[in-house]
């Protein structure tokens, strides 16, 4: 089962992950985007960390929702409202519970990518996060290193896509051969969850 | 005196974008008592993108109780309005985005607001200016 503690160490790793990958992040989103990926995330996700030690909450389920309004609020690029609304909507569907399932993050997993699809108005094969993270909590049924595998494949798979969402959607055809930034950071949220998990 | 009227908020990835569109419309809306108009543009350090705390601010600033209508630009700034009505507490009762173009948006809601019309039709009111063809 996984608790509080749990969902915190998952919170930092992810900080962590943003921390080491941003510069990366930021280069991949210079072609396509407006080149902020990086440093937005790396804001939103220190945010995250001081404030999930600072307050310290009692259940999963308030952990996500915690961090997901802080990157609502710190962000200030569409990553914000987007992986925002991925914890929140997750978090909230973990309810009250003091420890839950993999099968039970599994699905609120499924209900927050669901929330992220609508609030952007996206699908699987738009060259969005969504192609990392459709496949990966689909995965997450199975185990937390095949969710990983999964995101990191989809990921790989974005780069001959065209952008159908967002800024990069104005390229048009030029969007493709380049790998998503979105997708990207979503890979590294769900390797944090691995790691987290696998030690 | 005394009449409630519906507050705009102008959502931009520029504060100065969000700041010129909010002048530009109380000039057109004949200037002096206008409906309540706040900008939301760009980072609280004065970057480009969206912040959700100068949104919450702005729209508690233009609420007098008749409802808040939001115009966003584009990208983060429409997501961070969605997200924040999502949350459900953060902004006053009777907020609500909707789907316009953001200046000539803002003109005809300023305009329908500052003549003391209700939340519903201020939002008919910006929604119409998509229909106002320039080729």
């Amino acid at each position: 089962m996984l608790d509080a503690d749990f969902f915190r160490r998952w919170m930092t790793a992810a900080a962590a992950a943003v921390d080491r990958e941003a510069d990366r992040l930021t280069e991949l989103d210079s072609p396509i985007g407006d080149a902020d990926h990086g440093s937005n995330l790396k804001r939103g996700f220190t945010a995250v960390r001081e404030v999930v030690e600072a307050e310290a909450p009692e259940t999963p389920g308030a952990v996500l929702t915690l961090a997901g309004r802080q990157l609502i609020s710190k962000v200030g690029g569409a990553s914000g409202p987007l992986y925002g609304t991925l914890l929140r909507r997750t978090g909230k569907a973990l309810g009250d519970a003091a420890e839950v399932s993999q099968p039970e993050l599994a699905e609120a997993l499924r209900a927050g990518v669901a929330a992220v699809a609508q609030l952007g108005g996206a699908a699987a094969g738009d060259k969005t996060m969504l192609d990392a993270l459709i496949p990966a909590a689909d995965a997450l049924d199975e185990s937390f290193d095949v969710a990983r595998a999964a995101a990191e494949k989809g990921a790989l798979a974005t780069t001959p896509m065209q952008a159908r969402k967002g800024r990069a959607s104005y390229l048009g055809e030029r969007s493709i051969g380049h790998q998503d930034p979105g997708a990207t950071s979503s890979a590294l949220l769900i390797a944090a969850l691995a790691e987290v998990a696998g030690g | 005196m005394g009449e409630r009227r519906v507050g705009i908020v102008l959502v931009s990835h520029s504060g100065p974008v969000a700041v010129a569109v909010a002048e530009l419309v109380k000039g057109l809306a004949g200037g002096g008592d206008t409906a309540p108009v706040a900008p939301a543009g760009g980072t609280p350090d004065g970057g480009l993108g969206t912040s959700a705390e100068l949104i919450t601010d702005a729209a508690r600033a233009v609420d007098q109780g008749a409802g808040v209508v939001l115009l966003a630009d584009l990208g983060s700034a429409v997501l961070t309005v969605k997200s924040l009505l999502a949350e459900g507490d953060e902004l006053p009762d009777g907020a609500r985005l909707v789907d316009a173009p953001f200046v000539e948006g803002a003109v005809a809601a300023v305009v329908t607001a500052s003549a003391g019309a209700d939340l519903d039709a201020v939002e008919e009111a910006a929604k119409e200016a998509y229909a106002y063809r320039k080729a």
